[in-house]
């Protein structure tokens, strides 16, 4: 089966492209970016501040299992409905620096569309850091598991 | 069977993780490595060990120095490194073409 979310990182490149079709209207797609309430939905975060406009920022805030708190933040520069969002973006406290993502919105058909996210790092080392960040995190979740199943048979 | 636990074991320590993801970006010396952490620099020293027994990093001779850097044939028989992230992007976008149907279904 065909992948419908792809990824094409190449070796030693300070970029991404993360791509995905929807069978949806461009403009649903679009507003699934615009509107906090559908944000905090799928991204499964609190938006604290999302301003859709030219200049306008935003912060979102995740919960993790464990209660602690981590934040999002980043200005958009471009805002051009069904179209285009170019915007930065940056995780609070920790080493990965900004990113710079552009988001184009394509209109495949009345009911498809395309989502197009490039996605550019300070630097090779920060991107391979952030894209390693899942692979930990599962790592880690694993291993409290394990840690759990252990427990519980003492 | 037991070296390919031996892998997983090695992996489930998270100052073993970090090395990994340290070294994931260029090759270190072990005193460069140590000072990434509060640990002793002999506790470091040994979790560069087990890493190192298990082939999940190789030794290079520079001049005087020992270089450290990660074996990325072992490092793909674990997991594709790429692939939770994608998995990760994945599931959104499977959240929001869910959220986003409903939506259309409710105008």
């Amino acid at each position: 089966m065909e992948q419908k979310t792809k990824i094409n990182a190449q070796d030693g490149k300070q970029d991404l492209v993360i791509t995905r079709e929807f069978d949806l209207p461009v403009d649903l797609l679009f507003k699934a970016y615009a509107e906090p309430g559908v944000v905090e939905q799928w991204m499964g975060t609190k938006v604290l501040k999302l301003e859709s406009r030219k200049h306008g920022s935003y912060q979102f805030e995740t919960t993790d299992a464990k209660g602690s708190k981590y934040r999002f933040n980043g200005v958009i520069h471009e805002f051009s409905p069904n179209r285009k969002i170019t915007r930065t973006f940056e995780m609070e406290n920790t080493p990965f620096g900004v990113q710079l993502e552009l988001l184009e919105f394509e209109q495949l058909t009345d009911q498809a569309s395309r989502l197009n996210m490039h996605v550019i790092y300070e630097s090779p080392a920060k991107r391979d850091q952030v894209l390693q960040l899942p692979f930990a995190q599962g790592i880690n979740m694993a291993h409290n598991r394990l840690q759990d199943i252990v427990s519980k048979l003492k | 069977m037991n070296l390919r636990r031996d892998v997983f074991q090695a992996i489930a320590d998270p100052t073993r993780r970090a090395i990994l993801l340290l070294l994931a970006s260029q090759a270190m010396t072990a005193g460069a490595i140590a000072s990434n952490f509060d640990t002793a620099r002999p506790t470091v020293s040994k979790h560069l060990q087990i890493l190192t027994r298990c082939d999940l990093l190789e030794q290079e001779q520079n001049g005087r120095e020992i270089y450290y850097h990660l074996n990325s044939e072992k490092m793909k028989e674990i997991a594709d490194f790429i692939e939770p992230f994608r998995k990760m992007w994945d599931d959104r976008f499977n959240k929001l073409e869910t959220i986003m149907k409903k939506y259309k279904a409710k105008k």
